[in-house]
């Protein structure tokens, strides 16, 4: 199992204090790993895309002018950057959330459950409490998320830890099972909204909603408080993860479970608290798109957050500043590719192909190695440790 | 439980305990699970006393035949007050001797009968005072397990052979596509053969990554899922909008087998359906007898279980998991093919809807094991066809959760709370020649 082990998390592990993320990037491979290969991915994966447009009967000029309403739809103006943040804001609590389990050795595919009851947690706070002011409602509305992603993500801890059950498989059941059972909550009168026959729920009050902190400059730009939640959320798992003794615990476990019991660590306990604050994570990445975006709940509001949550940790190569740069890049995406669907007629649905891409080649870095000849020691990412142990 | 099975159910501490104190926990936590299982029984027992029998009045009528069947049956009538009290009292009878006895090596046994009795328990309740075609949501009940059958068949090659498939979904979503666009311009026939290829190139993609890069293979999975369901609604909204024509494929009709297609209930049932329900009850056969009786599948499976052993007699492993897995992924796009070619003709974006992963559940649900998982997949599609129909008749019942029917006994089943499921032992574990 040590073999396995990348010399990262081993120099992690023998001394956890004396490395910060810039010493760390300082190292040769250590950058190439971490800035290179990933930058490596995003280009090959964007040219491929091209290919894809031109296969579908595009012309190369038209392809060249979908990627510039991409880039214009991103980075082109204020308000593009703006929707960029706001599409990056749930994903970088997202990407913790997965980031997180991964330290941990486990792979939280649940996110997208997690968020979903946390989401319905805040838009349920969002909308039955009136008349109390936002500083006391909108945390009161963002700790209803917390904790309804946490229960969430504590079933497949608590039965990972207790029966061994795998998470992979569990957090796969638990999404749907969440799926339908906001299908069903919305069509109880305690969140459907009065009058209407489809799945939707009440809005929220305006005194639960993230206060979008440049609205002042033009009512257009969405991006919201969440954005503060969400760098805050990067620091504090950066900091749980590398300055504190359950965050060595965390990596301990995720390195060698057998040599961190023989430690004397309780790996039951770390299973059970890890998937609690990634579920808490994805939680908080779903009541930021009722509370920030959407002010409601229709079914399957997340949007396949939980996955794109996957991409960005493998992305960001689980690292919570890793992760924080790989979801501003996706949200780039995504508000890029809503200009690319409306100016240049090229369906959004390309950027989950890319997205797709990126990860394949982040994940199997000699790949990438072998099409630019680049000669690095690279070992593709091994989470997962199969179904049996 | 078999010694084996026991073994399995320790928790990582206990495996540092001593043989006796080991025994000693296990006894402990299997009376405590017996008692679990009685107290579930008991509770539905009250459900369908205290909750069900009072609220349904009337005659639940059940149709048994379609009208143009050659032996016509009457309709079934049971009068739904009655009816529950009698179940609600065999359900209270069964859990009281769980609680109380235990039923010991039957007790799963007994709790499945329970379960059997408590959903025809809350059939009678919702069909109360109506009537239910009892015969088509049978007939549909077939017709819906085909897809997560071989689906969950798909997955079963591939991590026999050691190699996970979380991908099914999208293997199955690929062949939907490519079956409709080659079926609506060469046939029907010429699309399940495009869709079968399409499940192969998939896997091929499985195979490549985890075998030659060592790739996690659930990333793998994963992305297979994300990149056909980006790909084919991308293709849908850039193509097939345009071109109307190449979204609308013929439809396999039900074939129905003389003599055979006569038989009441059983007719309709098994030899009236498309050739693609057909070919999943031959799969399942042909798979069954190639995995546990010829020489490929002691091979492949040997693979799965112990690859050093397997190499060290002089088997490839490499060439063993890429054989399976492209079967596996064929299945996967022949099921696909289910989705379009077998029910609509026309491809709608992520129209398979999570029936991957009810495969997947099937698989885990029935052990790795063709004809378990086919078991399973009967069960599910049982619920998805039951709620279909429910929703078509007036009830009050939430149809959603018995949607959620397969995500639960899946998370019951790999907990170990009924009966254990044991994956190969190297699923998962990439393979590298020292």
């Amino acid at each position: 199992m040590s073999s396995q082990l990348d010399p990262q998390t081993k120099q992690d592990l023998l001394n956890p204090k004396e490395r910060s993320f810039t010493q760390r990037l300082a190292t040769a491979a250590d950058w190439r790993t971490a800035i290179l290969i990933p930058l490596l991915s995003v280009i090959t994966a964007l040219l491929i895309g091209i290919v894809i447009i031109v296969l579908t009967g595009s012309s190369f000029g038209d392809a060249m002018a979908a990627y510039g309403a991409l880039l214009e739809g991103s980075v082109g103006s204020l308000r593009a950057v703006s929707e960029t943040l706001t599409a990056a804001t749930p994903l970088m609590l997202a990407g913790l959330s997965v980031a997180l389990a991964f330290r941990a050795g486990l792979f939280n595919i649940g996110g997208e459950g997690q968020a979903l009851i946390g989401g319905m947690f805040a838009v349920w706070v969002g909308f039955s409490i009136t008349g109390i002011p936002i500083f006391i409602h909108l945390p009161l509305a963002i700790l209803a998320g917390i904790v309804g992603g946490a229960i969430w993500g504590f079933i497949p801890g608590i039965l990972k830890a207790k029966t061994g059950a795998h998470e992979v498989i569990t957090t796969i059941m638990l999404n749907y099972i969440a799926l339908r059972l906001v299908d069903f909550l919305l069509k109880t009168t305690m969140f459907q909204r009065e009058g209407r026959n489809d799945p939707v729920s009440k809005n929220i009050e305006s005194s639960a909603e993230y206060p979008a902190f440049l609205g002042g400059i033009d009512s257009a730009l969405r991006v919201h408080a969440g954005l503060f939640v969400a760098l805050a959320a990067a620091f504090l798992i950066y900091w749980l993860l590398f300055r504190t003794t359950i965050g060595f615990e965390f990596r301990a476990v995720g390195a060698n479970p057998s040599a961190a019991r023989y430690a004397g660590i309780s790996v039951t306990k770390v299973y059970v608290m890890v998937m609690l604050i990634a579920g808490a994570l994805a939680g908080t990445a779903g009541a930021g798109q009722v509370l920030g975006v959407l002010g409601r709940t229709t079914p399957g509001f997340t949007a396949d957050l939980g996955f794109d949550g996957i991409a960005v940790a493998l992305l960001g190569r689980s690292n919570p500043w890793g992760v924080v740069a790989a979801a501003i890049l996706f949200g780039g995406l995504r508000a890029g590719g809503q200009q690319m669907q409306v100016s240049a007629s090229v369906g959004i649905d390309l950027i989950s192909v890319i997205q797709a891409l990126i990860i394949i080649l982040v994940a199997a870095p000699a790949l990438i190695a072998s099409i630019y000849r680049l000669k690095t020691p690279v070992a593709s990412t091994q989470i997962s440790k199969g179904w049996g142990s | 439980m078999s010694d084996r099975s026991a073994e399995f159910e320790q928790t990582p501490v206990e495996s540092y305990l001593s043989k006796e104190v080991k025994s000693n926990v296990l006894s402990k936590s299997k009376v405590r699970r017996a008692k679990i299982i009685g107290i579930v029984m008991l509770f539905l027992a009250a459900v369908v006393m205290f909750v069900l029998a009072p609220a349904s009045q009337g005659v639940a009528t059940f149709g048994l035949s379609f009208s143009d069947e050659k032996f016509q049956l009457s309709a079934l009538a049971i009068p739904s007050t009655a009816a529950l009290y009698v179940l609600a009292m065999v359900l209270a009878f069964l859990g009281g001797t769980q609680f109380l006895k235990g039923f010991q090596r039957k007790s799963t046994l007994i709790l499945g009968i329970s379960f059997v009795v408590f959903v025809i328990s809350i059939m009678i309740w919702a069909t109360a005072g109506q009537e239910f075609s009892l015969i088509s949501m049978l007939v549909s009940t077939i017709a819906r397990t085909a897809p997560i059958a071989l689906g969950a068949l798909s997955g079963i090659l591939c991590e026999r052979s050691g190699v996970v498939n979380i991908g099914i979904e999208g293997m199955l979503l690929g062949g939907a596509f490519t079956g409709v666009v080659m079926g609506s311009l060469l046939g029907g026939w010429v699309g399940l053969i495009a869709a079968t290829i399409t499940g192969g190139i998939l896997a091929l993609l499985l195979a490549w990554l985890s075998i030659n890069y060592r790739v996690d293979q659930i990333i793998i999975g994963v992305v297979i899922n994300l990149l056909v369901l980006g790909l084919t609604s991308f293709l849908t909204a850039q193509v097939l909008v345009k071109r109307p024509e190449w979204n609308d494929a013929p439809i396999f009709p039900a074939i129905k087998i003389p003599l055979l297609g006569d038989i009441p209930i059983i007719g309709p049932m098994f030899f009236d359906q498309t050739v693609i329900v057909y070919a999943m009850f031959g799969l399942v056969a042909l798979t069954t007898f190639m995995l546990f009786r010829s020489r490929w599948g002691l091979r492949t499976r040997s693979v799965g279980e112990n690859p050093k052993a397997a190499d060290s007699l002089g088997i490839s492993v490499a060439k063993t998991r890429y054989l399976a897995v492209i079967y596996g992924g064929m299945v996967g796009g022949f099921a696909g093919a289910w989705f379009t070619l077998g029910t609509v003709g026309r491809f709608d974006e992520g129209m398979t809807g999570g029936a991957g992963f009810i495969g997947l559940a099937a698989m885990i649900f029935g052990g790795w094991n063709p004809i378990g998982a086919l078991g399973a997949a009967l069960i599910f599609g049982f619920s998805d066809s039951l709620s279909q129909k429910l929703a078509l008749i007036n009830t009050a019942i939430p149809t959603e959760f018995l949607a959620m029917t397969p995500y639960l006994v899946t998370i019951v089943v790999v907990a170990g709370l009924v009966g254990r499921a044991r994956p190969p032992a190297a699923d998962g574990v990439p393979w590298e020649k020292k």
